[in-house]
């Protein structure tokens, strides 16, 4: 009896509980998968092996059986002292990279003492102004044997140029420091919202750093397509695979288009996903991710290094996901989600924290999260074997079905005429919109759940504690940055800002001068208005 | 509960997003469920000062302002717009808002004139009764 037959004469049914089965992203799901559902799939060149074409089953041979993820906990609030403070915290704990979270004036491109950061030093990330608070964030961290990962992108140029400039001041050349920058501008028009000027400089800016990273710094990867905000947005899982490979399309474009052999920086290039809490879903997402990735580099772009073909990527249990009612039953989503993201096969992964839906986390909270993670790799028993749901008929289901329903996004990206061009008509932003109204809408009327909050709802909590940030990180930090601008020498500032501003202009590489600048105390808020003036400014459509 | 907006004047909503916070998710949909619920809805898109968020509130002649701020700062940009309005004379014009904040600083809040302020988890149609029951049509203005 084949599997429609089977469903026609034997399944009950009509005693199905529900009408409709869906993913948490609304993409319909049988009632079960059997080598029927194989549509021609061939496994030798769909599913592969570990460490090779297509890559389905991981990027590397031994995956986990050779080295763990990364376990890299996003941290940052408060002066540069209570992060530093933090990490020293963390790495003490078992953590094996750091991930920095800075503040929005950091993320806008606005120094402590700006009218625009009133309200927000510090309190949702760390307030760096200057290459002095970049010092401070890192004291004492080896940035040769540490690899940090810094999310930050309109300002990442600034904020990378600060980081080097710190390792070349403390005696450390560049082909020794490794780490990630965020650095993917595409993501923050269609998602995360935080920018300076409009699509096209920012892309160069980005082809600068992938350019100069290449060159002089290859352990560092320049940037770190991001598909985690786009989802956080509100978008399916579909969309945020598709628009996540458009945007990584639309960069090696971008540094093929400036004369780059593509082969010479996509082994450079990292992806960052996030993790929901329908397992199935997420695992066939990152399955389906890196077979479409390495199809697009050899396929699109003739990369004949494996190493271009390769998806390795970060990810993120969902903030968007967690609750503030019943807070403690975050751990338990935040453990199913990290536990797709190593079904998944993922080379680095932080947990959010319990409490990430009041306030930034707190130190214990911080501790259970990274825990999750060790139990996850130490006592589950899941790294002992590769790919462990590789072959069930519904991961690879699942996992086909991901990769067409993509392409087709894929594809309306590439008729629109790039992923600039659908940015500029508002084309992923609304398809996410919609998204996220749709769910919202399902969410109102009870057809999907969320434990402690649309069902199972208990009237009166006991509140949790949660980590305050005093005003006085604000008055301090206003004053730090005030003091470098006093203090430094003002004409070499100022001549080194000059130099930003024609590199901007003339299109010249602007790593170099950048570096130069912040080692000479020009600050990030004086280079962002550089890059107002010469680049102009984007504003925020608002479509609704 | 839509019968009764069609037959009065619609209230008009401005939902808008104060400070360098460019999480849009929930204002896109809050500022689309309270159309859909018949209100007339203004909406700012990202990143606005105080001072634009209450000038945009006067030319538009709204009845209310929603504000979401999900950037720690909320104790910093509700008071500011509280100010704008009352620069301009418009201290009549409600304001509510939604985002992650802490349980004392929404008492704070509210001491300091701010509505309501709504969390995560809140339905689209609490937040739509909400407006109902208690936002007025402002009086006096043409």
């Amino acid at each position: 009896m084949n599997k429609q037959e089977w469903l026609a004469q034997q399944y009950p049914k009509a005693e199905e509980r529900t009408t409709r089965f869906s993913t948490l992203s609304d993409m319909e799901i049988e009632a079960i998968y059997t080598p029927d559902d194989q549509n021609g799939r061939d496994h030798a060149q769909d599913i592969g092996l570990p460490g090779e074409y297509p890559y389905t089953r991981g990027v590397y041979p031994n995956m986990y059986r050779g080295r763990l993820w990364t376990m890299r906990q996003f941290a940052g609030f408060g002066s540069p002292e209570d992060t530093n403070q933090r990490f020293k915290f963390l790495l003490a704990e078992g953590q094996t990279g750091l991930s920095t979270a800075f503040d929005m004036p950091v993320l806008m491109g606005y120094d402590a003492d700006s009218d625009r950061s009133l309200g927000e030093v510090g309190r949702e990330g760390v307030s760096v102004s200057s290459l002095e608070d970049m010092e401070r964030l890192f004291a004492d961290i080896p940035l040769d044997k540490v690899t940090t990962s810094m999310t930050v992108n309109c300002t990442a140029s600034i904020i990378l140029a600060m980081y080097f400039a710190m390792a070349e001041k403390r005696g450390i050349p560049l082909e020794k420091v490794g780490g990630t920058i965020q650095n993917d501008m595409l993501k923050e028009y269609i998602a995360q919202k935080e920018w300076i000027c409009p699509p096209d400089p920012a892309v160069r800016i980005v082809a600068d750093m992938i350019e100069f990273c290449a060159k002089k710094a290859p352990r560092w990867q320049a940037v770190s397509i991001s598909g985690y905000h786009i989802r956080e947005a509100g978008s399916t899982a579909v969309q945020e695979l598709a628009f996540t490979l458009a945007d990584g399309i639309g960069y090696v474009q971008a540094a093929v288009d400036r004369g780059l052999d593509v082969d010479e920086f996509a082994p450079r290039l990292s992806f960052f996903f996030n993790l929901h809490s329908d397992f199935l879903e997420e695992v066939a997402k990152l399955r389906a991710a890196r077979r479409m990735w390495a199809k697009i580099m050899r396929e699109r772009f003739g990369a004949k290094n494996p190493k271009s073909l390769l998806l390795r990527t970060h990810a993120q249990t969902s903030g968007a996901s967690l609750t503030a009612q019943q807070p403690f039953n975050n751990v338990v989503r935040v453990a199913i989600q990290a536990l797709a993201g190593v079904m998944g096969g993922v080379q680095s992964l932080h947990t959010n924290s319990m409490d990430e839906t009041l306030a930034l986390p707190t130190e214990q909270a911080v501790m259970v999260a990274l825990r999750t993670q060790q139990v996850i790799a130490e006592e589950s028993g899941v790294t002992n074997t590769i790919d462990p749901l590789g072959g069930s008929w519904a991961i690879e289901a699942l996992t086909d079905k991901m990769e067409t329903e993509a392409f087709v996004y894929i594809h309306r990206i590439d008729e629109i005429g790039g992923i600039l061009r659908a940015i500029d008509i508002g084309y992923p932003q609304k398809e996410i919109a919609d998204a996220a109204y749709r769910y919202q809408q399902q969410l109102d009327s009870r057809e999907k759940v969320i434990v402690g909050v649309n069902k199972y709802a208990i009237p009166e909590e006991r509140p949790m504690d949660i980590l305050k940030i005093g005003h006085d990180v604000e008055e301090r930090q206003v004053e730090r940055v005030r003091k470098v601008k006093r203090e430094r020498d003002s004409a070499v500032a100022r001549e080194r800002l000059g130099r930003v501003h024609a590199a901007a202009r003339n299109g010249d590489n602007l790593m170099p001068h950048l570096i130069e600048a912040v080692k000479n105390h020009v600050t990030l808020g004086e280079i962002s208005d550089v890059y107002r003036e010469v680049f102009g400014v984007y504003r925020d459509p608002a479509w609704l | 509960m839509e019968e009764t907006v069609s037959e009065e004047k619609a209230l008009r909503i401005l939902v808008g997003k104060a400070g360098l916070d460019g999480h849009d998710r929930g204002a896109k949909i809050i500022a689309r469920a309270l159309r859909d619920a018949g209100f007339e809805v203004i909406y700012t898109g990202l990143h606005q000062t105080p001072d634009m968020i209450a000038e945009a509130a006067v030319q538009e002649d709204v009845d209310a302002i929603g504000l979401s701020i999900l950037s720690g700062a909320h104790m910093t940009l509700f008071p500011a717009v509280m100010k704008a309005l009352k620069a301009r004379g418009a201290e009549d014009v409600s304001v509510f808002g939604g985002g992650i904040v802490p349980p004392d600083d929404i008492i704070a809040l509210k001491q300091a004139g701010v509505k309501e302020i709504f969390t995560p988890g809140v339905s689209t149609q609490a937040i739509v009764e909400w407006i109902h029951n208690n936002v007025q049509p402002r009086e006096g203005v043409v």
